[in-house]
């Protein structure tokens, strides 16, 4: 029941990134370690290395997204890849292709890696089973099933300002439901050996039999975030208020958007964080996204640097590095 | 019409307590009296040694795709695959293209069966014009037609009244009404069992109560209207509760469960393989729990195929697009055997619930070996082996989860009306 045998080599080695699930804790310490030599890179003046000089990689974006696919561009380029862009939401799946013709047409093209955002789950996981075998795969989020290079960026932000994962108590919050970040997050916080997972939510927005997932769920604010080190808000999506899982937005507010007041249930040294984009006002006060303890922008910093390191990894374990 | 001898097999008979080694004899297209034997010159003999000789099976569920979805299956190549798994009498859902709501359709179908030499199709009648749920069909037409039963197939009925109107006047007309327990407004969306593998993997989730809540709104109904009901491919514990308790009372209700459902839970589904894409979803190991004890005790009555085949396009995309159904037919012998083996069932009381069971909801004058029946018979190997593969595969669809396993149990003689209408290659020399 994992998805494990397809994105690994035969060697154990990084083939696709499709999902947190089945990869081990000594694999994802080596993306963050390798995120770390280019979180240094960031900093330089010549921001470049020729690592993927010559490779193609095609962004395929079946759904939108601003935030994730800058940083996957900025991230092969910075590794030096010719990278293409293709927001397909808007081109000719909207005629009748079907996903495979899409895939078979960009092959055609002698691309190296997609990277591919999809409105349903298991599309990433589909594209990599059929696409051709010297073809890799990066799931930058697909349905409801996983965003894994947002889960690695946070645990990356969560290393930076905690150093370690044992012991750490980590809370999150909201619309775990239908949130492919949560589902990853929960796996690589499992994964590298955290304390404790906590999601809080009403059940209206927690998957069913949600504690096989790794997790204890809390329906109170309060009683979830005491002790915690680390607390991770999600966003909440506007649509849910009109299909019965909220009454409002302010109601939601008022139970489960983080507050100054609410924080101080957390450890003093707590830090917040939020894929993005934010709602401020419905999960989160702005005095807490802006606060001494949210750590938001550094996340998104931290988005190319995460990207750059899986990719490399992926070519260089496909034989194919410069 | 041919004289054939089926000698020294094990024959199963349940509707007459039959089991034991001895020979069938057949002229005329109907079973001869046992006692026959002697003085019986037949045209063809079928050793049936180590073999079991049973009734031909009925299966209450079987998607042809003509007219309208060829590119999945047609009445020809479904109609040779029902033959090779033994089956001699199935029933069609009204959810062809145009789906079954005129008498035309039937006639058409009717005709298509008599040219694929395979005249036992029952066409189940749409319940509702164009399967829309808000117009009652013409029920008695359909009925005069040849439609053995009625239904709204996979479709939403607009509301109860229509489910009670459709109830009243299809018991005026002493229809059977074949019904899929499944309340949309819980289902919507969905695509796997609203359980822990679809929380893990992020899938849309079907809850057990969608269809254990349609199930009881059927139930108290079919006790206001009188209608006779029969539940078509239940999934889950609390259906199996509702039908237990419905039965207590004596209600005049049937059940069946999809051969598959008592095989497969969630925990063997690999994760967004198509194949695995079925409606109602693979539930979790306490609902098959329930479902094989229902069976052995007899609150649920009979075991379909749910044979739905597809074309490989309808299983190719993200899980969620891809069309559900799994192709059945084949594997309804051997997985059956699987129950026997697992000790769930014994081996009568396995053939009953394709023969005698099904044979009794649908008033059906075959599913037992009586002299003087129609020969409708089913003669297998229990022991062999055999891979689903492309060169052992009749049916246009090539969707099931069992695809490139090694299954035991194979259909070697397949007589319809006393007229051979499948014989396995090996068993040629025979």
């Amino acid at each position: 029941m994992t998805t494990q045998h397809i994105q690994l080599t035969e060697h154990g080695r990084l083939k696709h990134f499709l999902s947190i699930e089945g990869l081990s804790k000594e694999l994802l310490t080596e993306i963050l370690d390798t995120s770390e030599s280019y979180a240094d890179m960031s900093g330089k003046q010549i921001k470049k290395v020729p690592l993927l000089r010559g490779k193609t990689i095609i962004n395929l974006f079946f759904e939108n997204s601003t935030r994730t696919r800058t940083t996957f561009e900025l991230a092969a380029a910075r590794l030096s890849a010719d990278v293409i862009t293709m927001n397909i939401a808007t081109s000719s799946t909207a005629k009748g292709e079907s996903l495979l013709d899409t895939i078979r047409n960009l092959e055609a093209m002698h691309v190296d890696m997609f990277i591919v955002r999809h409105a349903l789950s298991g599309a990433a996981y589909f594209i990599a089973e059929h696409a051709a075998p010297h073809i890799s795969v990066i799931n930058a989020g697909d349905g409801q099933h996983a965003h894994p290079t947002q889960a690695m960026l946070d645990m990356f932000t969560i290393r930076q300002y905690k150093k370690r994962f044992e012991g750490l108590k980590v809370a999150i919050v909201g619309d775990i439901l239908h949130s492919r970040v949560a589902r990853s997050q929960i796996q690589a916080l499992n994964t590298l050996g955290v304390e404790e997972v906590r999601v809080i939510a009403p059940k209206t927005l927690l998957p069913n039999q949600v504690r096989q997932m790794g997790v204890i769920d809390f329906h109170d604010m309060e009683e979830g975030l005491s002790g915690v080190d680390v607390i991770i808000m999600l966003r909440l999506q506007k649509e849910r208020m009109n299909s019965a899982f909220l009454p409002s937005e302010s109601e939601y507010f008022r139970c489960f958007g983080l507050t100054e007041a609410k924080l101080k249930h957390a450890k003093p040294d707590v830090m917040v964080m939020h894929p993005g984009p934010i709602n401020r006002g419905v999960e989160i006060a702005s005095t807490v996204a802006d606060g001494p303890h949210s750590v938001i922008l550094q996340q998104v910093s931290n988005g190319v640097a995460v990207r750059m390191a899986i990719m490399s990894m992926i070519i260089s374990s496909s034989g194919g590095g410069a | 019409m041919k004289k054939i001898l089926i000698k020294n097999g094990h024959i199963i008979d349940p509707l007459n307590q039959r089991d034991e080694t001895g020979d069938l004899c057949i002229a005329g297209g109907t079973i001869l009296s046992i006692a026959d034997t002697a003085g019986f010159h037949p045209d063809l003999v079928i050793d049936a040694a180590e073999q079991i000789v049973c009734p031909g099976f009925i299966d209450l569920s079987v998607c042809l795709r003509e007219p309208g979805h060829t590119q999945k299956g047609t009445i020809a190549s479904e109609t040779r695959a029902a033959a090779a798994a033994g089956v001699t009498s199935l029933c069609l859902p009204p959810d062809t293209r145009p789906c079954i709501d005129t008498p035309a359709v039937v006639e058409l179908i009717k005709d298509r069966a008599d040219k694929a030499g395979y005249p036992r199709i029952h066409p189940i009648g749409a319940l509702t014009q164009r399967l829309a749920g808000t117009e009652l069909s013409g029920m008695f037409a359909l009925k005069q037609s040849g439609c053995i039963a009625v239904s709204n197939a996979n479709q939403p009925l607009a509301n109860l009244l229509i489910l009670r109107r459709a109830m009243e006047y299809a018991s005026s007309h002493n229809l059977l009404l074949i019904y899929r327990a499944n309340e949309f407004s819980l289902s919507a969306g969905g695509c796997a069992h609203e359980g822990a593998f679809a929380s893990r993997y992020g899938l849309p989730g079907i809850p057990e109560a969608a269809e254990s809540i349609a199930l009881a709104q059927c139930l108290e109904l079919a006790e206001l209207t009188g209608c006779r009901v029969h539940i078509n491919q239940i999934s889950c514990k609390h259906s199996v509760i509702k039908i237990q308790q419905a039965k207590k009372y004596g209600a005049n209700v049937s059940a069946d469960v999809a051969i598959h459902q008592l095989h497969l839970t969630e925990e063997d589904m690999t994760p967004f393989d198509s194949a695995y894409h079925v409606l109602p979803p693979f539930r979790g190991e306490i609902d098959r729990k329930y479902l094989r004890d229902a069976l052995a005790n007899g609150t649920v009555d009979a075991i379909s195929s749910a044979h739905q085949p597809h074309d490989l396009d309808a299983k190719l995309g993200a899980f969620p697009d891809t069309e559900p159904g799994v192709a059945a037919l084949e594997t309804l012998l051997p997985l059956l055997l699987n129950l026997t083996r697992q000790q769930v069932l014994t081996l009568p009381q396995a053939i009953a619930s394709l023969t005698q069971k099904p044979a009794k909801i649908l008033g059906l004058p075959v599913g037992h070996l009586s002299p003087g029946a129609p020969a409708d018979v089913c003669v297998f190997d229990p022991q062999a082996s055999w891979t689903v593969d492309n060169e052992n595969w009749l049916s246009a669809g090539k969707n099931t989860p069992y695809w490139g396993q090694t299954l035991t149990g194979r259909v070697t003689h397949t007589l319809q009306n006393g007229s051979l209408i499948f014989r396995l290659a090996a068993a040629e020399n025979s």
